[in-house]
């Protein structure tokens, strides 16, 4: 199908947030997964959210997961800790930032892009510019 | 008399106890160079643990550990889950299959708790973080044990050793964790998870 991608945040509506914006620009060709907030409601970032999230995201194509904030990054890396050696070999972490990073990768992905290609497209949003000067 | 399972298990409670108590008070180191939310994570996480803690009362000392360890990872919810999740897990698993604990045992352990919140938050002391307050603790430790003292004595000194960094945190700027955003204006706070850290460690010298 293509690569998936899981929003990993500390807060579920920022999320859901984010995936409500990269499905506008693939219309169902991407698998997106919202891991936002705890299993309470509160703020905070929750393993069992992101693995659910990733083996939801994951149609045999590679998954590429997005973080918010740097302790995010903690729990996604505890997360691809917990997958076996197969799955974990199509799981990439990207530092990239979380909405244009989203967004261009939905789109990367939604051609059909092989998944370091997508993980290179979530990076490159670092220099993406939004205010022409 | 050498510290055993039931010392571990009693700690646990202590520990969960001192972090309720102290819920509001880390919350608010918390909000002035982070996001206020230490305390209340910690309270969440250890509520959970004492929650567990019965499924285990017959439990070695490794499982008793890395149960800690699963259940902090799954409730905490900001970054010290993962941070001190690993360090009881990788503590549990140093100490796998342990009924009792000599001083070496114990040092043993620590010492793969430390490497553990290295490895897991890429950090290292002078950074304003935990490791600020395990560094001392463990150098204190691994001494007061190379120097044949008592264990009790120990485990003072390395509390003493703990609080004393957990202090001298608050000249540090943080360059790690969420208090690193605020760059300079981190300055004149003391760290949130060194003052946590120096708690388990306190909680190991009271209340016997």
């Amino acid at each position: 199908m293509a690569v998936g991608l899981v929003i990993v945040s500390h807060s579920a509506r920022l999320a859901e947030g984010v995936v409500e914006l990269a499905a506008q620009m693939t219309h169902g060709a991407v698998r997106l997964a919202a891991a936002g907030g705890m299993d309470d409601g509160g703020i905070g970032t929750s393993l069992a959210r992101v693995t659910q999230a990733i083996a939801s995201a994951d149609s045999g194509d590679g998954v590429v997961a997005l973080i918010d904030l740097g302790s995010a990054a903690l729990i996604a890396e505890m997360a691809l800790e917990s997958l076996d050696a197969e799955q974990r070999a199509h799981v990439r972490l990207s530092g990239g930032p979380l909405v244009e990073g989203a967004i261009l990768a939905a789109v990367e992905a939604s051609v059909g892009s092989p998944l370091d290609e997508v993980l290179a497209t979530a990076e490159s949003a670092r220099s993406l510019e939004k205010l022409k000067r | 008399m050498t510290p055993d399972r039931t010392c571990v298990l009693a700690w646990l409670r202590r520990s969960a106890a001192a972090l309720h108590e102290q819920r509001d008070y880390l919350t608010s180191l918390d909000a002035a160079i982070g996001d206020a939310d230490h305390g209340i994570n910690m309270d969440r996480g250890f509520t959970a643990v004492l929650d567990k803690l019965p499924t285990v009362a017959e439990a070695d000392v490794g499982t008793i550990l890395k149960t800690v360890g699963a259940t902090l990872v799954s409730t905490v919810g900001g970054a010290s889950g993962p941070l001190y999740g690993t360090a009881f897990l990788r503590a549990g698993t140093a100490l796998a299959g342990r009924q009792e604990l000599r001083p070496v045992d114990a040092l043993a352990g620590f010492e793969a708790a430390y490497e553990g919140i290295v490895a897991r938050g890429k950090a290292q002391r002078g950074e304003k973080t935990m490791l600020d307050a395990f560094g001392p603790a463990l150098d204190a430790l691994r001494a007061a044990i190379e120097a044949k003292q008592p264990f009790a004595n120990a485990l003072r000194a390395a509390a003493d050793a703990a609080q004393a960094g957990a202090l001298a945190t608050t000249p540090m700027m943080a360059t790690k964790g969420r208090a690193s955003y605020l760059g300079q204006r981190s300055i004149g706070h003391q760290d949130p998870g060194a003052t946590s850290l120096a708690l388990f460690f306190q909680m190991m010298t009271d209340g016997k």
